[in-house]
């Protein structure tokens, strides 16, 4: 019996030696290559030269969180809306959500880019009409959009998952007791969702601050973002220890917020109604 | 549960899924273009789609990609099952958690980062080794299949929790060897997990762009790789033809997968009221 398991939990060996060698050591690499110039010797110089970037470091964060918030403007309240359905049409929309997703991210992204042209499809319609025509293409406004677009299934998906979980009787019971919507809405329906909440939030967050194709095609390469910036030191100007230096920090940036959030999601948790 | 949506819901919906669906719609009226512009409609025609079966490039592209999702998805799934199985057997500990934290890694982390780092690590045994071009097959490889494997244990740990333990241990007593009371009795159990991790691990190397464009050489483009240095320049429309095609499939399976899973609900649901 005790050999058994022993045997057993061998099975996981290929897998540990797997990931010792190709995760933990490309991380380690990371931090060697940040500390050390050209020819291998140790320097500081990557990492104090960061801070030519710290603007760029602020705008992928700041458009990292607008995108976050617009994603989940919107998910919210179609995770309500969806999750009150009729089970045939949930599993529709669900399918409907996550279609787009198996389409490729770049053409995906490219095709924004002839819609939002000066004189792309949505300009010409509105011509029609008589509006515009309007500059949208190359702007932050296009960049977040493009976040927006890409990354907005990855919202809808868990809140919706823990919105079908939602316990009715918990919102029968806050309205028989005198909530009205706002209350039953923010002491009882989001407190429970949190958690889905809290994943939406990072899938969201960790792609749109780490992105360099939708700034490129969509910002016009005016507005850099670090993943830019990383991508242009590995493919471009071959210089490894400056982007693997801007990739460390940014993996330490994105440990921090996540942090924070799990941190967050956790206190809310225990404190509320519903765990 | 069975309330009429009221129009504003209903409106807000529509108008979602309007948003998703704006650039496949595009795509896909552009793949029928007449001529090669990707903003003025002029006539309908298939030519594009000769023109994709034409590319050589695309075409060497994509059965790339084929031959990679297949492959790394197969060792994905059988290293992360067996992982699966072992750290399910592992108590409560240091251990554990330290592996299953590691696991996770590639799935918290910027795929960026993850791309770098590994990068890195080819490129470092490469100089070590004095080779050049390590970049190419294998490493793509190497990285698709690590960047599978927490979605394939994922997949596969709650299938084994809800497993009984003793049925294992019964079909040993009763005279199975380990190896095949495993595979008679848990592998039944926990093959969905095992299925559905499978499949995920496919689409992800099938669709993966970021990470395999820091690891992928000259010698070995997939589709996304393709598509991207394509888009550096004009994309012509035989890439729209190909997400047309690539769309119907996708749509077509679903469909399949949603129409076969509702049938199967309604057996059940008949069986269950025959018990009754």
């Amino acid at each position: 019996m005790k050999k058994n398991t022993l045997t057993q939990r061998l099975c996981a060996a290929p897998h540990v030696v797997w990931s010792a060698i190709f995760i933990v050591v490309p991380l380690i690499m990371v931090i060697y290559y940040a500390f050390t110039d050209k020819s291998g010797a140790f320097t500081l110089e990557n990492i104090s030269r960061l801070s030519d970037y710290t603007s760029t470091f602020l705008r992928s964060l700041w458009f990292g969180i607008v995108a976050t918030i617009i994603c989940l403007i919107i998910a919210y309240p179609l995770s309500y809306i969806l999750s009150k359905m009729k089970l045939r049409a949930q599993s529709t929309m669900v399918m409907l959500v996550m279609i787009p997703m198996w389409m490729n991210f770049l053409l995906r992204t490219y095709a924004w880019m002839t819609l939002l042209e000066d004189s792309g499809v949505i300009n010409n319609i509105l011509s029609k009409i008589g509006i515009g025509p309007f500059h949208m293409i190359n702007t932050s406004g296009a960049v977040i959009l493009g976040m927006v677009y890409n990354f907005l299934p990855y919202m809808i998906l868990p809140i919706y998952s823990v919105m079908t979980k939602l316990d009715n009787s918990l919102v029968e019971a806050a309205q028989d007791l005198g909530a009205n919507k706002f209350h039953v809405i923010r002491d009882v329906i989001f407190p429970s969702t949190l958690s889905g909440v809290v994943s939406g939030v990072t899938m969201v967050f960790v792609p749109s601050v780490s992105t360099f194709y939708i700034s490129q095609k969509l910002g016009g390469g005016s507005f850099a973002l670090i993943g830019d910036i990383i991508e242009m030191q590995f493919q471009v100007s071959n210089n490894f220890n400056f982007g693997a230096a801007l990739s460390f920090v940014l993996m330490i940036l994105i440990l921090i917020c996540m942090a924070v959030m799990n941190k967050f999601g956790d206190t809310e948790e225990a404190g509320g109604v519903v765990a | 549960m069975n309330k009429k949506l009221n129009p504003t819901s209903k409106i807000y919906l529509a108008l979602v899924v309007l948003f998703l669906y704006l650039p496949i719609f595009m795509l896909i009226v552009l793949s029928f273009n007449g001529t090669n512009s990707t903003s003025v409609i002029h006539g309908f025609s298939f030519k594009w789609y000769v023109e994709l079966f034409r590319d050589e490039a695309t075409i060497n592209a994509l059965t790339n990609t084929l031959v990679l999702a297949v492959t790394s998805s197969i060792a994905a799934t059988v290293i992360g099952t067996l992982a699966a199985v072992g750290i399910f057997k592992m108590k409560k500990g240091f251990t554990k958690t330290s592996i299953m934290t590691v696991t996770n890694i590639p799935m918290m982390n910027p795929e960026i980062v993850t791309g770098v780092s590994m990068m890195l690590l080819f490129v470092f045994i490469g100089s070590i080794l004095g080779a050049k071009g390590v970049l190419g097959f294998w490493t793509l490889f190497i990285a698709h299949v690590t960047f599978s494997l927490p979605y394939v244990i994922l997949n596969v740990m709650p299938k084994l929790k809800q497993t009984d333990p003793n049925l294992a241990q019964a079909a040993q007593d009763l005279g199975c060897t380990p190896v095949k009371a495993f595979l008679k009795v848990v592998m039944p159990s926990i093959l969905p997990g095992v299925m559905a991790g499978l499949v995920m691990a496919f689409t992800l190397s099938f669709d993966d762009f970021i990470i395999s464009y820091f690891v992928s050489g000259p010698k070995f483009q997939t589709l996304p790789i393709r598509i991207f240095s394509m888009t550096k320049k004009r994309v012509t429309p035989d890439m729209y033809a190909l997400s047309t095609i690539m769309f119907i499939v996708i749509l077509v399976l679903l469909v399949l997968v949603n129409v076969l899973q509702s049938r199967g609900d309604v057996k059940k649901a008949k069986k269950g009221g025959a018990g009754k």
